[in-house]
């Protein structure tokens, strides 16, 4: 029996605005329990939430780069429930009327392209959090009117790669945005799945189950590759699955049965009376339109068709667009686009990695790390003394400068090197003999000697080149 | 001397000529509450120290001869927090509850130089129409301490009726200010939704909700309504809309202003003596100039239905938070978080409130939403439509504010039907949004009757200016309880 998969996503992305959606409080984190709260955000008797203009603009901002249309007259509705975390006990989130609805995404896996649909993009507030002790438990509302986008896909994605690649896209675009972080370990990325599997031509989709704690991408395509199998398997045994939510165990790789849902909760949902309709003009839109950057999937395109560099490494530069904007600014220095996609997929991420920062935290620029680079493409300096210079790039050197305090300029000059390279050919004639009978080898011992002499400082390829023209005479 | 059959601009001549304190006036008021309250229950909380202290800040800073409030005592229904002071919403949920900031509204009159007295008995969560729902007290009406005053404003009502404060805060959802001030032969203002923030009102129907003065006449509303309308920050359902000086047209006339009666409200149940004070008051308004005719609002039938359906949908959620996990009733001995809950919450409300919270809950429910919420919601907007054009043609809408005077204390609330009848002509005012005022317009078996004056949306002026026009003319508000006596 040949089956399809059918997976929906629900990502919810943390806005990186200065206030809550709906009071006055900061958005801090690691902050005292409860410190950044006020009436609005406990729930207190009286009190009425205010919306937060800057959310609405970050919204129709998401909104715009996921292609998305924008709704006009967007309200808020209420979504009821009781739970600590939840002090009013109904979260403000847009039901009836998202703001953003209708969007895409495209993405490329083995080089197949595609396009995921997006259903619907809301704004909301988010919850507190309640943690546990023996013999209380504790509420900490800090985190409580964080303003939320969520976004929706439409039933297009098929395979837990195509969830992978999906999320991908969807976390580069909305960095590029600059709307939020989006970063999963610290939550300001969430993700909710389900998934379904139905025998192929068959009309409806099959039972969907969801699953919880998949707190990376590749947990999602894990869970999500474990499901698929085993609603598979299931259905090929001729057993029913059960609307069921799940949870994916990282140290097994497997999902585990959370709690089976009957039914669906009953939100009673209706409009929030307390703030009116919003009225978003199309000037407003227009004007966000030419505040949106350069998205990734245009850079990808520019990097590979005017600058000659290959996908992959399209696909590495633009994963934030702090990289990417550096690699614009050093082809700008006029640095070698192959040289600078190389340099900040090695050098530079390794010391990312190493100290453990933020391109933007550190003390290299995209003109000095550009210079750098114009002076290996002149011959001025080796890719080996290069590894000098990014050092002293790191602690925010001037590169030529630092080339010449330390002499380290190359000799390029063949006026200066033919001594030598004479020299060395009149003293080993084996190896010129070698040479003449074909083997290769002979020159590369040649090159050492001369690098010898000339302590590391000549450059090879030119004298590689002087070696062939004497020794070919 | 006694203050309290005098006007506020009266009094304030008083205070500015330094003849009373706002000291003595304070004290004066405080012993009023203390000699007639026993009999009228209009106090839920009253405080002595607080008033003092302030009336004593006020007179050593002055009287203000440019703001008649200065120095002037009032009291404030329990559904609006004042910060420090115990406040109540009449429930049990919120026993012993000290906000820890003031509604808007107070705010701005206490910092007019008010002197808030005390919290004022309602209906818990202002639901009722005649304070028989609280959770402390029953109020009585100062014409006949057998019979209701009205809600969910009857402690308000009651307290300006029976002489104990000069003017009061109300709040209406559905006639809570309208209705009990016709109980009570006194003056009271639901202003237009969106020209009193609603801040630190704690909510019952979102929607519908607004908060206005009561007082012993009409200028003394409009003085009131100066200092408590206008946009609020922290309320962005309230209007940005300019506020006019309500007091600037009291003295205008109505001659040549089209006023309507509703054909569909004289219709309902009326009491032979609540139709003919409305006749008798178009024909006094005829006699001042005014054209009288009879108009239509044909969905008017609906609006009890739309009305229960859509305030208490709306209360069912802002109900919520009473859940005693942050403040208020936490229930003890509770087995797990969902007990805690339910019994919290058990225990906290009572009846009425429950019955609104389930009727809202199944409004909203899932495969009744549709059938219940949203068509409420269709009906109110018919019911905005008719109004609208009445009002293409009409400056003024002149109707019974209630259908009977006050009853007796138990009569009505055992049958919520019949109570929720009561509010038939109030509450199509509040679904559209309008202001609507009831002026105290005359009197059937000794117990007074108002009738409501409805006008444009934002065109509390008018309203006003008809409503001091008909009280320069009659003589009905100047009428007071004999205290104490079934009359």
């Amino acid at each position: 029996m040949n089956f399809e998969t059918t997976i929906g996503l629900e990502v919810h992305v943390e806005l990186k605005t200065n206030s809550k959606i709906f009071s006055p409080s900061p958005v801090e984190f690691g902050d005292e329990p409860n410190s950044n709260t006020n009436v609005i955000d406990w729930g207190y008797p009286g009190v009425l939430p205010t919306t937060n203009k800057g959310v609405v603009h970050d919204g129709i901002m998401a909104g715009l780069a996921l292609h998305a249309q924008i709704e006009r007259h967007p309200h808020f509705d209420r979504k009821n429930y009781f739970y600590p975390d939840n002090p009013k006990a109904y979260q403000i989130t847009q039901s009836e009327t998202p703001i953003a609805h209708d969007g895409w995404v495209e993405i490329d896996v083995d080089g197949k392209k595609k396009k995921i649909g997006i259903a619907e993009m809301h704004i909301e507030e988010d919850a507190g959090k309640n943690s546990h002790a023996s013999e209380y438990s504790y509420v900490d509302l800090n985190r409580q009117g964080t303003p939320l986008i969520e976004i929706v896909s439409k039933p297009d994605i098929s395979s837990s790669d195509e969830a992978y690649a999906y999320l991908e896209q969807l976390r580069q675009v909305i960095q590029f945005t600059g709307v939020s972080d989006v970063k999963m370990e610290e939550g300001s990325m969430r993700v909710d799945v389900n998934i379904s599997v139905r025998p192929v031509g068959q009309q409806e989709y099959g039972t969907k189950t969801e699953l919880k704690n998949l707190n990376s991408f590749t947990y999602v395509k894990k869970g999500l590759a474990f499901e698929e199998q085993r609603h598979q398997r299931v259905l090929m045994s001729g057993g029913k699955i059960a609307q069921e939510t799940r949870r994916f165990n990282e140290s097994t790789g497997q999902t585990i049965l959370m709690r089976t849902k009957e039914g669906s909760d009953d939100y009673r949902y209706f409009p929030e009376p307390d703030l009116p309709v919003l009225n978003i003009s199309q000037d407003w839109i227009d004007q966000i339109q030419t505040e949106l950057p350069e998205l990734p999937a245009k850079r990808r395109e520019r990097y590979v068709n005017e600058l000659g560099i290959t996908d992959y490494d399209a696909m590495v530069i633009t994963q934030t667009k702090e990289m990417s904007d550096f690699f614009d600014k050093m082809i700008a220095a006029g640095a070698d686009a192959k040289l600078a996609a190389n340099y900040l997929q090695g050098d530079v991420n390794a010391y990312m990695n190493d100290n453990q920062v933020e391109l933007q935290d550190t003390k290299i620029t995209p003109e000095h790390l550009a210079t750098m680079i114009k002076l290996i493409s002149d011959g001025t300096i080796s890719s080996k003394m290069a590894k000098k210079v990014f050092k002293a790039i790191t602690n925010g050197e001037e590169p030529k400068k630092f080339v010449e305090d330390k002499g380290m300029v190359q000799l390029s000059d063949p006026a200066k090197l033919q001594p030598i390279v004479d020299e060395v050919v009149a003293a080993n004639p084996q190896s010129v003999e070698d040479f003449h009978n074909g083997k290769d080898r002979a020159i590369g011992f040649l090159v050492g000697q001369i690098m010898k002499q000339t302590h590391g400082k000549a450059n090879p390829q030119v004298i590689n080149k002087m070696l062939k023209d004497s020794m070919s005479k | 001397m006694n203050y309290f059959d005098q006007s506020l601009a009266s009094i304030h001549k008083q205070l500015v000529n330094q003849e009373i304190s706002a000291k003595d006036l304070t004290q004066q008021t405080l012993d009023n509450i203390k000699s007639v309250d026993p009999d009228i229950n209009a106090f839920i909380t009253v405080d002595d120290e607080g008033a003092l202290k302030k009336a004593a800040d006020v007179d050593a800073k002055g009287i203000d001869a440019d703001n008649v409030l200065s120095g002037m005592p009032i009291a404030i229904k329990d559904n609006m927090v004042t910060k420090g002071l115990t406040t109540t919403a009449a429930s049990k949920i919120l026993e012993n509850f000290k906000p820890i900031y003031d509604a808007t509204a107070v705010d701005k009159l206490n910092k007019l130089g008010t002197i808030t007295v005390g919290k004022t008995n309602m209906d818990e969560f202002a639901m009722g129409g005649s304070t028989e729902n609280s959770a402390f007290k029953i109020t009585h009406n100062p014409w006949d301490t057998t019979k209701v005053p009205g809600g969910s404003s009857g402690g308000s009502a009651a307290a300006v009726a029976a002489g104990e404060v000069i003017a009061a805060l109300g709040s209406d959802t559905g006639g809570s200010i309208r209705q009990p001030a016709s109980f009570n032969g006194v003056v009271g203002m639901k202003p237009t939704y969106g020209r009193v923030s609603r801040w630190g009102l704690i909510a019952f129907g979102s929607s519908l909700d607004q908060i206005g003065p009561i007082t012993r006449n009409v200028s003394d509303n409009a003085t009131i309504m100066n200092a408590i309308a206008g946009h609020d920050n922290h309320d962005l359902t309230s209007s940005t809309k300019e506020v006019p000086d309500f007091t600037s047209t009291l003295d205008k006339g109505v001659k040549g202003m089209k006023i309507g009666i509703p054909t569909e409200f004289m219709a309902q149940g009326l009491d032979d003596d609540i139709k003919q004070t409305v006749l008798d008051t178009a024909a006094t308004f005829k006699k001042l100039g005014a054209d009288v005719e009879e108009v239509s609002l044909p969905h008017t039938k609906y609006g009890v239905a739309a009305y229960y359906i859509i305030s208490s949908s709306e209360a069912s959620s802002n109900l919520q938070r009473f859940d005693g996990i942050r403040y208020g009733r936490r229930a003890k001995d509770v087995k797990d978080l969902e007990d805690l809950y339910v019994k919290s919450r058990s225990e906290g409300f009572g009846d009425e409130v429950k019955r609104r919270i389930m009727l809202g809950t199944f409004s909203l429910s899932a495969g009744f939403y549709d059938a219940y919420f949203k068509k409420a919601a269709q009906v109110r907007t018919l019911m905005i439509n008719d109004f609208t054009n009445v009002f293409k043609d009409y400056d003024l809408i002149l109707a019974p504010t209630a259908p009977t005077p006050a009853y007796g204390i138990g009569e009505d609330v055992s049958d919520p039907m019949t109570m929720y009848m009561n509010d038939v002509l109030t509450l199509p005012v509040n679904l559209a949004g309008l202001p609507g005022m009831s002026i105290p317009a005359g009197f059937s078996n000794g117990l007074p009757v108002g009738v409501q004056l409805i006008g444009r949306p934002f065109d509390e002026l008018t309203v006003y200016q008809a409503g001091s026009t008909f009280e320069q003319e009659t003589d009905f508000a100047k009428q007071t309880p004999k205290m104490g006596g079934n009359n």
